[in-house]
């Protein structure tokens, strides 16, 4: 039950972050999803993604729509503030959050239904207008909360537990992110928190619109073997691209690649994503090559994951509409109300 | 053509008091030169009243401008058109019928009207404007353009506008561009002067000029509101376009280039996003809301209709959020470039399940900014949406008001907002708990405090402490004191204006309805008929609207829709018996007018006399 607290109870030893705050500080309530719904993953990754990091809780506004992907913000950051939005309508009401104050980090969590079908417009809308958040899809291809219809997502040929097949091609929301102009497009998997926590902490230091699609099975409705999102695919097919490791900018580099084999990005904060290649050359640098590489590899049945895009160059909304350094909800009739002398000089223009 | 040598035609004299109706064509340029023929009646001290009656179109269709002049400041409609400036073939015939008996027809005679188009009971004033254009004028756009101010200039001779007056508008509007001022002033003495040599002027309609809008100003409704906005300290719209709420948002973004841009950095102090569509546009401000700022859009009817999901979010979760209804006529796509008051139930019940917003009725351009700028106060006080609600007629229309005012020192309310050192004293902070008794809860900002006052805002049933709850009794409870909220609520709304004599007849209204009031009570008065009014400003509504309605025998609650909206309202909020009230409805996309209030008050009374 969500409204079920943790106990405070904790191992003495916990380790502590540079805030002297242990793992439990970034945790939430219970988990209310079924036994090994890889949501629960995301949940992890996204509590020890912060906790190394040494985010502050509260300084994280998290954001969702509707769905079992969107109960999530429950189960992690119980000390920061969450709107659970109305279903597909995060992406708007992320916006006007941010608007308001540009000083917190915005943490989106969506799900296929939610982002692809109902607020595809709005997912599609968000990324163009490079709102600075991280925008975290977790991806079953079903609706769990309705008993398991078919999503947008799901492959063609695809199928779910009750036997249902996916007639339809599907919308690939990281290749759609990449061509509307996201900055930080990566793919993951769940069930592989080594490669998605550290992706989670670059999309968090990243400035623009960084977006996750995380392959997170549904155990209850989508997993069988002939489910392109269930866990047997997806552990058989994961093609990462790359190692991903990310160093905060408060840490020292201390672990070297051999020459030719990484690339350090260093991103608007100071901190820095290690890229260690596995097999070819990838150029996270290139929009066309990474759409064509999703593309290839879906063709051989397979999911690429890792960092697929980024560009660690780009403004975001408040650049791109020069407004003031100061969040918006902190000015008054001070700073906002131009006072009667004006108002009376606009009065003459009407006369 | 003239008018038949000696037919006798019997022209009514009025001074100050006519009605001027202009027909274009849409796109031609007109709507600059009958500007500039009203404010100039405006400047001369005379109530004016222009009326945009325009297509849902760029270019082609036609358009009309009806100028009501009225030095006892009836401001309304009036029936009937008293002089007629047809420069529309398409609708030439409409237009000539149209003149009262004794009226005038001013057209372009450069071609000759059809024979049938004759009246023996008008007087037409031909003028040959395509011809004079065509002679004084080289280049085409200049030909169509100045045959607009051609006939302004002619009506300077025919009606007596203050020549002078004319001129200086003229070299108001073209300030920063004075070599466009010669070419205009040219083409009014043309008009005069043709006018002037070719017809016995003055006519029988003449204008004197007066002091009855010494102090006012004349602004549409839109521009107001958008000043209001950024007086009321807005720094977050969002909006999608839709005639006739477009021009809300756009006085917001002009004034805010002009009075919102840091003095030091050049750095915007507001921003301006043009959503995808209006559930964006309402979710944007919901958000920006939710995170502090004073936020707001604006929309008509099908935006509204867009939006109720959202409206719920915000009733539920207690988010504050302005949001501006400039209403057109429905239903669906209806008639967008024509005004109705056919939103009040689908705004005051907007959304799903058990919801009620707070609406404001503002009537003219001050109480359009006053409203505007108090609207963000009450949302923030009451922490729901606040749905201001105008129409096209108020919004898109420049209407005589008392100046704008802002009472110096005067603080933006934010309600109960708890910072870090509040929260810090706390021992517990439940978000929808009602620790004052007046069922409004405290809120926080995200990111006030690291350890208290962060909460989990949902649409979903919560307890007082935000968290998910399916336990009926909890959700009862939290609904409960969110119908009190809104009792608290008319503490801080405006209460309704009352007039009252001790007549056993009152008139009850609200919005655009007020500009025909005044003339509705003396048409009645003459029929020795009194009345005392009540006009509503909010919703939800005021105990005084119901003892209003308890002091008199009948009242009549006048509606510019079919279903007699606002007297629905007040059956369902006030229990108010159908016996004491009766319907005065007006739903044909123009303003109401005093004739008609009157006609049907008396046909009512009579009936109830047989």
């Amino acid at each position: 039950m969500t409204y079920i607290r943790k106990p405070k109870f904790q191992h003495p030893q916990l380790e502590t972050n540079e805030l002297g705050l242990t793992r439990r500080d970034y945790e939430g309530t219970l988990t209310t999803l079924c036994g090994g719904c890889g949501h629960d993953s995301i949940s992890a990754a996204i509590i020890q993604a912060a906790a190394e990091m040494s985010l502050e809780p509260h300084r994280i506004a998290k954001l969702s729509g509707i769905g079992c992907s969107s109960k999530i913000p429950s189960y992690f950051l119980g000390k920061a503030h969450a709107f659970n939005a109305v279903h597909g309508r995060m992406p708007s009401v992320a916006t006007g959050a941010n608007l308001a104050n540009k000083e917190l980090y915005y943490l989106g969590i969506s799900g296929d239904g939610d982002s692809a079908s109902i607020g595809l417009g709005q997912f599609c809308h968000i990324v163009r207008r490079r709102i600075n958040m991280l925008y975290i899809v977790a991806n079953n291809g079903t609706y769990g909360l309705t008993k398991g219809q078919l999503s947008a997502t799901a492959d063609l040929g695809s199928k779910t537990k009750s036997g249902e097949e996916s007639l339809y091609d599907n919308i690939d929301l990281a290749s759609l992110a990449i061509e509307l102009g996201a900055s930080f497009v990566a793919r993951s998997f769940s069930g592989d928190k080594k490669q998605l926590v550290p992706l989670i902490q670059a999309g968090l230091s990243h400035k623009g619109f960084a977006f996750i699609d995380v392959v997170s099975p549904c155990v209850t409705f989508n997993n069988t073997d002939l489910s392109t999102h269930g866990y047997k695919n997806t552990w058989e097919n994961n093609a990462a691209l790359s190692q991903v490791d990310f160093v905060p900018m408060r840490e020292e580099i201390t672990t070297s690649y051999a020459e030719g084999e990484e690339k350090d990005i260093t991103l608007h904060d100071g901190s820095v994503i290690h890229l260690h290649k596995i097999g070819n050359n990838y150029d996270p640098f290139d929009k066309e090559k990474a759409v064509m590489h999703i593309n290839q590899h879906k063709a051989e049945g397979r999911i690429a994951t890792g960092l697929l895009y980024i560009n660690q160059t780009t403004s975001d909304l408040h650049d791109l509409t020069n407004t003031i350094d100061r969040p918006f909800n902190v000015l008054g009739e001070q700073e906002l109300c131009p006072g009667n002398s004006t108002l009376m000089e606009i009065n003459e223009a009407f006369r | 053509m003239n008018s038949p040598a000696g037919a006798k035609i019997e022209t009514l004299t009025k001074v100050n008091d006519f009605v001027v109706k202009f027909a274009n064509v849409n796109g031609s340029g007109s709507a600059s030169a009958n500007t500039l023929f009203a404010k100039a009646i405006f400047r001369m001290g005379i109530p004016v009243s222009p009326h945009n009656i325009f297509p849902s179109n760029i270019q082609g269709l036609p358009t009309w401008y009806e100028v009501r002049i009225s030095e006892k400041g009836y401001l309304g409609r009036r029936e009937g058109v008293d002089l007629m400036i047809a420069m529309n073939e398409q609708t030439i015939q409409k237009d000539i019928d149209s003149v009262v008996s004794g009226g005038y027809v001013l057209y372009d005679s450069t071609k000759s009207l059809p024979e049938q188009m004759a009246r023996e009971d008008v007087q037409f004033l031909p003028i040959p404007l395509t011809e004079i254009c065509i002679r004084e004028f080289e280049k085409p756009s200049q030909r169509q353009l100045f045959k607009n101010i051609i006939y302004v200039g002619a009506l300077a001779a025919l009606i007596n506008i203050d020549f002078d007056v004319l001129t200086g508008l003229i070299s108001d509007q073209f300030r920063g561009k004075e070599k466009l001022i010669p070419p205009n002033i040219h083409a009014l003495q043309l008009g005069y002067q043709f006018a002037s040599e070719h017809f016995q002027c003055p006519l029988r309609l003449t204008l004197k000029s007066s002091d009855k809008t010494d102090s006012q100003i004349l602004m549409d409704g839109n521009t107001a509101v958008g000043l209001g906005c950024v007086y009321g300290g807005a720094t977050v719209a969002s909006w999608y376009p839709l005639t006739p709420s477009t021009s809300v948002v756009d006085a917001f973004g002009r004034y805010c280039q002009r009075l919102r841009i840091d003095k030091q950095t050049g750095q915007q102090k507001f921003s301006v996003v043009q959503a995808e569509d209006e559930l964006a546009a309402i979710g944007i401000a919901i958000g920006a809301g939710w995170n502090g700022a004073r936020a707001f859009t604006a929309t008509s009817g099908p935006g509204i209709s867009l939006m109720q999901e959202f409206l719920g979010l915000a009733y539920f979760s207690e988010i504050p959020v302005v949001l501006f209804n400039i209403q057109r006529v429905g239903p669906s796509t209806g008639m967008p470039t024509r005004t109705q008051q056919g939103d009040l139930l689908s705004c005051a019940y907007a959304s799903h399940g058990d919801t009620k917003h707070i609406l404001l009725f503002p009537s003219t351009p001050k109480e359009c900014f006053d409203f505007a700028a108090s609207a963000f106060d009450i949302a923030d006080q009451i922490q729901t949406p606040v749905i201001v609600m105008s129409d096209l007629e108020l919004g898109m229309n420049e209407q005589i008001s008392e100046p704008l005012e802002w009472q110096e020192g005067r603080a933006y309310d934010r309600g109960k907002v708890l910072n870090h050192e509040q929260l810090e004293g706390l021992e517990h902070f439940g978000r929808y708990q009602d620790s004052d008794g007046d069922g409004i809860p405290y809120r926080t900002y995200p990111g006030t405090h690291p350890d208290k006052g962060s909460y989990f805002t949902r649409g979903s049933s919560h307890d007082a402490n935000a968290a998910y709850t399916e336990d009926g009794d909890v959700y009862a409870e939290v609904m409960d004191r969110i119908a009190k909220k809104f009792d608290t609520a008319l503490d801080y709304l405006p209460e309704p204006e009352i007039r009252e004599n001790g007549a056993a007849i009152g008139l009850l209204y609200l919005g655009t309805t007020t500009s025909a009031i005044a003339e509705a009570q003396d048409l009645l008065t003459k029929q020795g008929v009194a009345t005392d009014t009540l006009r509503v400003k909010s919703f939800p509504f005021h105990q005084s609207v119901r003892t209003f309605i308890d002091r008199h025998e009948k009242v009549y609650v006048i509606d510019q829709n079919r279903d007699a909206q606002l007297k629905s309202l007040l059956k369902i909020e006030l229990n108010v018996n159908e016996s004491q009230v009766q319907s005065i409805r007006s739903y044909n996309g123009v303003l109401i007018t005093a004739e008609h209030i009157s006609r049907s008050v008396l046909d009512s009374q009579e009936n109830a006399g047989e």
